[in-house]
């Protein structure tokens, strides 16, 4: 392996970049929080950790009510691929398993795992195969990172180790980019654990046979650049390369990062895999250090808490399963002016309307803003569209983000599709430059979500049909047996109508048949003489007669 | 002149004549596409309100001109508008004759401890959803239930009921933003 990367060293030359269309230049507000070092949660007496946290089917849960569970323990376990388990952040008791209100656009419950912290942490066993990995095969290495329950921590938690599994993919790109604003949470991991990212992107590549990874940092991230770089110098098989990518937004989305450091487009519909990249988020490479070095499962995260209506803006490393209220508290409270919180930034985020909700995989940033300081998403009366084209403009996926909501708005789904509204990756871009302050993306989120209804209704009513028609069938086919079976009766009864003679006679004939043979077989067996009547002396012979008439006598008298 | 023209015509008729007739049977479409199409855009509940025995049925009364294509009252407006794109005719309201278009989507339950395992309700269901067996408790299979609750008036003791089918965050949808001004309309 070592030489392999030696010798693609001097191939990849990554200082060329290309640009990706569109694209805003926004204010970072990023000194808000990374002025300090991530501290640390203080332990909490109850922590609410959801089954699904993650992109797929949520997991079947292991634990019951009562039982007392270890840090790290496994709650929820899963066979199926597209899924994720989690585990306990805490040593303590269960003591509830039922519905919480989890963050989420819909403000919905879903299943929760409820833990009471007994304060002892206690740590489940671990015995971490830390540097042994460079013998393990890929199989194995990704195992690891699934029972880890280690899902993409950039926002999408699309379970990591499914993305790892086509291997002899050329180039790993560890994302770093973090471009949306307020969000620093990424920078401080950078700054903070550059040594431990550094190891888990070699975990990766490790898994992918991968011949180099580019890390890509925004030149907006001085410290955590320097740190990288550190990190990289140490690492001597030249496999890593550090990549400054101008500050813009959406720069850290993955396909337009692959467009900025390789110029390729991923293809429509297509993966990363298929032009021979992988990309992963910074979080995630620590993750998966963590979990090979220490055997520890993704049990917590580094969230941004930020934003002008929380006191104290900083970043924090937070059990997963931690309410939201108690990461505000440590953070000094919410400011007088605070006005609405948000999950994630203020370009992608969605807002949510309690604090009494978990912090979840997906948590990368609390965001807290006071009054005026972002607007809110436009969900009310807005202008009509004026055809300006700014939208056009700064669409990074390429998309007539006009057309878009044209379509969306009047439910005109194939129209929509065709415009490739599967492609607008819901940056916002649009929805930040229309002068008519048309709420673009949540058009876009609405029309999405009404298409995937339709197309499940078509899979049930496709379903229905074909059960319809195996049962249509089936009565058919028992339609037919029955009426077969009348048949055969109505058959045999009509012989029996039609010639009673012959009928009869055939019987008589029979059973004629029937007595003879057995008569005759009543012969054959007495045919076999007793053999002591045979050579019988006369003295014997006259002893049998006068046998016999005595015999005649009493019959003769009994009868009188 | 003519006649060897008239001749030749009337040769050239009768070998395509006997062409076409040929592959009239031996590229015979099994099936009618028409009834097809019409078919995938109705909601295979097989209820029966259109007054056709199944959806399949009220199909090929569509595609005959015997039926109208606003009958279907669990299709709604979506499946009129659907098959007045498909037929190239205008879209109209549901015919109200045939019922109501749902609100929300509902599934039937039966009550467990009132079941008198009559089979009955298995015998009306058109997709096989119930399960159970004479003297058994029946059960309804909530994923394969199309609401048509054909099942429900034969029961004797009425111990099948309807319930929503309850959002979850994984069927959730994002709302549609009150667009204020009137939208563009469809063209
Ligand atoms: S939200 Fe979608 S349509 Fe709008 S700019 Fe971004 S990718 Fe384009
Ligand atoms: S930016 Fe807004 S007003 Fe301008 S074309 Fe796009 S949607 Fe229309
Ligand atoms: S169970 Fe009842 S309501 Fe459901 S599909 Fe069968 S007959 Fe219709």
């Amino acid at each position: 392996m070592q030489h392999l990367r030696q010798a693609r060293r001097t191939m990849s030359s990554t200082t060329k970049l290309y640009l990706f269309h569109g694209g805003l230049r926004l204010d970072g507000h990023k000194q808000i929080s990374n002025q300090s070092p991530i501290a640390t949660c203080k332990p909490q007496n109850r922590y609410v950790i959801p089954v699904q946290q993650h992109i797929g089917a949520a997991g079947d849960i292991i634990v019951e009510k009562g039982q007392r569970v270890l840090k790290g323990q496994m709650l929820a376990t899963t066979k199926i691929l597209i899924s994720a388990p989690i585990h306990s952040p805490v040593s303590g008791t269960v003591i509830e398993i039922g519905k919480h209100a989890v963050p989420h656009p819909s403000g919905m419950e879903t299943d929760c795992i409820i833990i009471e912290n007994d304060f002892q942490d206690e740590w489940i066993r671990r015995n971490p195969v830390a540097e042994n990995y460079h013998q393990m095969n890929s199989h194995d290495l990704r195992n690891i990172v699934r029972n880890a329950g280690i899902v993409g921590l950039g926002g999408a938690v699309f379970p990591a180790a499914i993305k790892q599994t086509e291997t002899n993919i050329r180039t790993l790109i560890l994302n770093g980019v973090e471009c949306e604003p307020y969000i620093t949470c990424d920078d401080k991991l950078m700054q903070e654990r550059a040594r431990e990212i550094i190891s888990g992107a070699d975990i990766i590549g490790h898994i992918i046979k991968a011949r180099e990874c580019i890390v890509a940092i925004e030149d907006n991230k001085p410290e955590a650049i320097a740190a990288i770089q550190a990190a990289i110098d140490e690492d001597s098989t030249g496999f890593f390369h550090l990549q400054i990518i101008p500050t813009k937004y959406p720069s850290g989305s993955e396909k337009q990062l692959i467009k900025i450091i390789t110029g390729k487009e991923v293809p429509i519909n297509g993966l990363p895999a298929d032009i021979d990249l992988l990309c992963h988020n910074v979080g995630t490479a620590y993750a998966i250090h963590q979990a090979v070095f220490k055997d520890e499962p993704l049990i917590s995260r580094v969230v941004s808490i930020t934003g002008n209506g929380v006191k104290q803006p900083q970043n924090m490393e937070v059990p997963i399963g931690t309410y939201i209220a108690d990461c505000v508290t440590q953070c000094g409270g919410y400011n007088d002016n605070a006005s609405c919180m948000i999950m994630g930034g203020p370009m992608m985020g969605y807002s949510i309307h309690s604090d009494h909700l978990p912090v979840v995989k997906a948590t990368n940033c609390l965001l807290v803003t006071s009054n005026n300081e972002i607007h809110p998403a436009n969900t009310e009366a807005h202008l009509p569209c004026i055809r300006c084209a700014k939208c056009v403009e700064v669409c990074p996926a390429k998309l007539l983000p006009q057309q878009l909501y044209w379509y969306a708005s009047t439910n005109n789904f194939e129209r929509a599709s065709e415009y490739h509204l599967f492609d607008c990756i819901e940056c916002g871009c649009c929805s930040y430059v229309c002068p008519s302050q048309i709420p673009l993306v949540q058009y876009y989120r609405s029309a999405k979500s009404k298409i995937w209804e339709l197309e499940a209704d078509l899979k049930k009513s496709n379903a229905a049909r074909k059960r319809h028609e195996a049962r249509q069938f089936r009565l058919e086919q028992q339609k037919r047996e029955r009426e077969e079976r009348l048949r055969q009766k109505r058959e045999m009864l009509n012989t029996k109508k039609g010639r009673p003679e012959e009928n009869e006679i055939n019987l008589k004939k029979a059973a004629i048949a029937e007595a003879l043979a057995r008569v005759k077989q009543k012969k054959e067996t007495q045919a076999i003489t007793p053999k002591n009547t045979d050579n019988l002396t006369a003295e014997q012979l006259r002893q049998i007669k006068e046998a016999d008439q005595r015999r005649q006598a009493m019959k003769k008298k009994n009868h009188e | 002149m003519l006649t060897i023209v008239i001749v030749l015509l009337a040769i050239i008729a009768a070998i395509f004549g006997v062409l076409l007739g040929y592959s009239a049977i031996r590229f015979k479409v099994e099936g009618d596409p028409v009834v097809d199409q019409i078919d995938s855009l109705l909601p295979q509940t097989q209820c029966g309100q259109c007054t056709y025995p199944g959806c399949r049925p009220y199909a090929e009364a569509i595609a005959n001109g015997e039926a109208d294509i606003n009958q279907c009252p669990p299709g709604g407006q979506a499946t009129i508008i659907a098959l007045a794109d498909l037929l190239g005719v205008e879209a109209k309201p549901l015919n109200a004759e045939h019922g109501e278009a749902k609100e929300t989507k509902t599934v039937v339950v039966i009550d467990e401890q009132t079941c008198i395992g009559c089979t009955l309700c298995i015998q009306a269901c058109p997709v096989d959803a119930i399960l159970g067996a004479a003297k058994q408790m029946h059960t309804v299979i909530a994923s394969e239930c199309t609401g048509c609750n054909l099942c429900i008036p034969p029961c004797p003791v009425d111990c099948i009921h309807i319930v929503p089918i309850e959002q979850n965050i994984n069927t959730w949808k994002w709302p549609e933003p009150d667009g204020g001004h009137a939208a563009p309309k469809a063209g």
